[in-house]
């Protein structure tokens, strides 16, 4: 009795202030307020750049997890840990940290100034920013999936004549997949709720680096029926991102008796 | 005729790997307790494990040379090597694991056909049976055309009535294929039934190699015999009369032995040499062991008995004609020439 009560308690707390958002205003000019000028420029940017981000951190992050699952060489945790700290570091100190790397008179920025490229309150800041942010929680996970895999399977596949490259397409690849996309959607969530060093790398100017969830910020002031429909999409969004990740199926275990449906790889 | 030659040593985790190996046509079976390294000489051969030192080489060509510092990858070696869990692509259908590193369609076809699993094709790995499992295995490991086949424990994962039956299969496939073949097992019946050869390893080394009937008639080793199925009987030998050899037993009485040696020695008996009788039988055996009996079990028509330190035979016709029960005296005898002598340091 105490336990239902308590997840009931748990539950409402989790649920109402989601349900609150479309609760305030009339579902109609929910939609009506998506219409407006800050917050198209607002999906505008922040499609652009989470595209560009998500496609960087799958295309540098698949091979960093497979490495560093597959290979034991010395440095393997310390390596491991560098990938995790982005994860416990607070977003306004990833922020500063990017600002005095890539910023004008920074330790890279200052170089790439001489060559007339300007980092800091760009699209690109808005980028590297959610790169760094959201990119670890792809490559842990990844690194989990990637560890899941059965080695015999992929000694299977060299001894049958598939080299490196044909095993990982064609074994370990597929075999992680359930688990990558996991980590594609924990990513991409991260990505989308991306605020604090986006705000101090990139700034909030409309058009140009706000996104979705910044423009939530400067519109609870300004228009609170905008601020909250904004809400409303990134609510949208979020579900469903979830959804494909509970439908892959999992291919973990090599004798698998049943493929099993699962979200994330639990353990590494 | 095709030849696989290995020369290994490499430290594993508590034994040192020290073999050499050569296998024609022919298939070898490599027999041992488990920790043994059996399993590693495969893992070495396919070019999975790297030994410290070594040479392996397929009709001279080397596919590993540490001191030329050649190392063929796995992919480059004509392996076909079915592991002991089968290691069955688990994302994949039968079909495609069979093409994964087939040579050509053609084959991936004619080899569902052979090893019967045709009607299978379409299922994946999770719907077979063990049995079936074992042939996708092989099937797969064949459609590479290979030019060595390892097996790994081909029949540990396999209930005892499939195993009977794939094990019959896998000698016939065995024999068509004319492959040098080399097969893991810890079951001596299993490498007697399946090997033209067998070869005994203990700790990472080979005791000893020869056909099965080989290892029983002259174990080099009381672990080969035990291995073979004897019961060792340990003791002081010394010249006796007409030419027999006088082993003292440690457990008391002698033993006869056709067989040669002095000092400390194993007498190796088999129990289908033993017979077992209430008292000493007036014929040729020259050894009568009186012990308290101790039945072991049934084999068909045959009755294993336990007479001390010996495992003898009889049948179970003459146990209820003789009223044979637990712990009453018995007589387990064996002639001279059915005693293998082995010489101890």
């Amino acid at each position: 009795m105490i336990l239902f009560l308590a997840t009931c308690t748990t539950l409402a707390f989790l649920v109402v202030p989601i349900a609150a958002i479309f609760l305030r205003i009339p579902p109609g000019d929910l939609f009506a307020a998506l219409g407006s000028d800050v917050a198209r420029d607002a999906l505008i940017v922040t499609f652009e750049t989470t595209v560009v981000a998500q496609a960087l951190i799958i295309a540098f992050g698949t091979p960093t997890a497979y490495l560093l699952a597959t290979r034991t060489f010395p440095g393997r945790n310390l390596a491991i840990t560098l990938v995790e700290l982005p994860l416990v570091l607070p977003p306004a100190v990833a922020g500063i940290g990017l600002l005095v790397t890539f910023g004008r008179l920074g330790l890279l920025g200052s170089s790439l100034s001489a060559l007339g490229v300007e980092v800091a309150f760009t699209k690109i800041a808005v980028v590297l920013a959610v790169v760094f942010v959201a990119g670890p929680f792809y490559i842990r996970t990844g690194v989990a999936s990637f560890g899941e895999v059965d080695s015999t399977l992929t000694d299977a596949a060299r001894t049958l004549g598939a080299g490196p490259a044909r095993t990982f397409g064609r074994v370990a690849l597929p075999l992680a997949l359930s688990g990558l996309t996991a980590g594609a959607a924990l990513s991409f969530a991260r990505g989308i709720g991306e605020f604090g060093a986006t705000i101090m790398f990139a700034g909030s100017l409309q058009g140009v680096t706000q996104t979705l969830s910044l423009a939530v910020y400067e519109q609870f002031d300004v228009d609170f029926d905008t601020a909250l429909a904004i809400g409303a999409l990134l609510v949208v969004v979020s579900a469903a991102v979830l959804l494909p990740v509970k439908l892959i199926p999992s291919w973990r275990r090599s004798p698998s008796l049943f493929p099993t449906v699962s979200a994330t790889s639990a353990s590494s | 005729m095709a030849s696989l030659a290995l020369t290994l040593s490499h430290g594993l985790r508590d034994v040192r790997l020290e073999l050499t190996l050569e296998v024609g046509s022919e298939t070898v079976a490599l027999v041992g307790p488990s920790g043994a390294g059996k399993s590693s000489v495969l893992r070495a051969i396919a070019g999975l494990l790297r030994p410290d030192v070594g040479r392996i080489a397929l009709d001279g060509t080397a596919w590993l040379d540490t001191v030329r510092g050649i190392d063929a990858p796995p992919e480059n070696r004509s392996v076909g090597l079915v592991f002991q869990e089968y290691a069955l692509f688990p994302h994949l259908s039968v079909r495609a694991n069979v093409a994964f590193g087939a040579t050509s369609a053609g084959l991936v076809d004619e080899v569902l056909e052979r090893l019967r699993i045709g009607g299978l094709a379409r299922e994946r790995p999770a719907q077979l049976s063990g049995g079936e499992r074992q042939r996708v295995a092989l099937a797969r490991a064949i459609a590479r055309e290979p030019a060595v086949l390892l097996l790994d424990e081909p029949l540990s994962a396999l209930d005892a009535h499939t195993r009977d039956a794939v094990r019959g299969e896998l000698r016939d496939l065995l024999a068509s294929l004319r492959l040098p073949t080399i097969l893991v097992t810890h079951d001596f019946e299993d490498a007697a039934s399946l090997a033209d050869r067998v070869g005994v390893m203990v700790e990472g080394r080979l005791l000893q190699v020869g056909t099965a009937s080989a290892l029983g008639a002259a174990p080099a080793d009381p672990f080969v015999a035990r291995f073979t199925g004897a019961t060792l009987l340990h003791g002081v030998a010394e010249p006796g009369r007409d030419g027999l050899t006088r082993v003292v037993l440690d457990v008391g009485g002698v033993a006869w032995t056709t067989d040669v040696g002095v000092g400390r020695v194993a007498v190796a008996v088999h129990p289908w040499e033993v017979a077992v009788s209430r008292t000493a039988p007036e014929d040729a055996t020259v050894n009568h062991i009186a012990a308290p009996s101790d039945p072991l079990g049934t084999i068909g028509n045959r009755v294993r008995i336990r007479g001390g330190p010996l495992a003898g035979e009889t049948t179970t016709g003459s146990v209820e004609r003789l009223g044979l029960r637990e712990g009453e005296t018995v007589v387990a005898s064996f002639k001279a020439t059915a005693a293998r002598l082995i010489q101890l340091a």
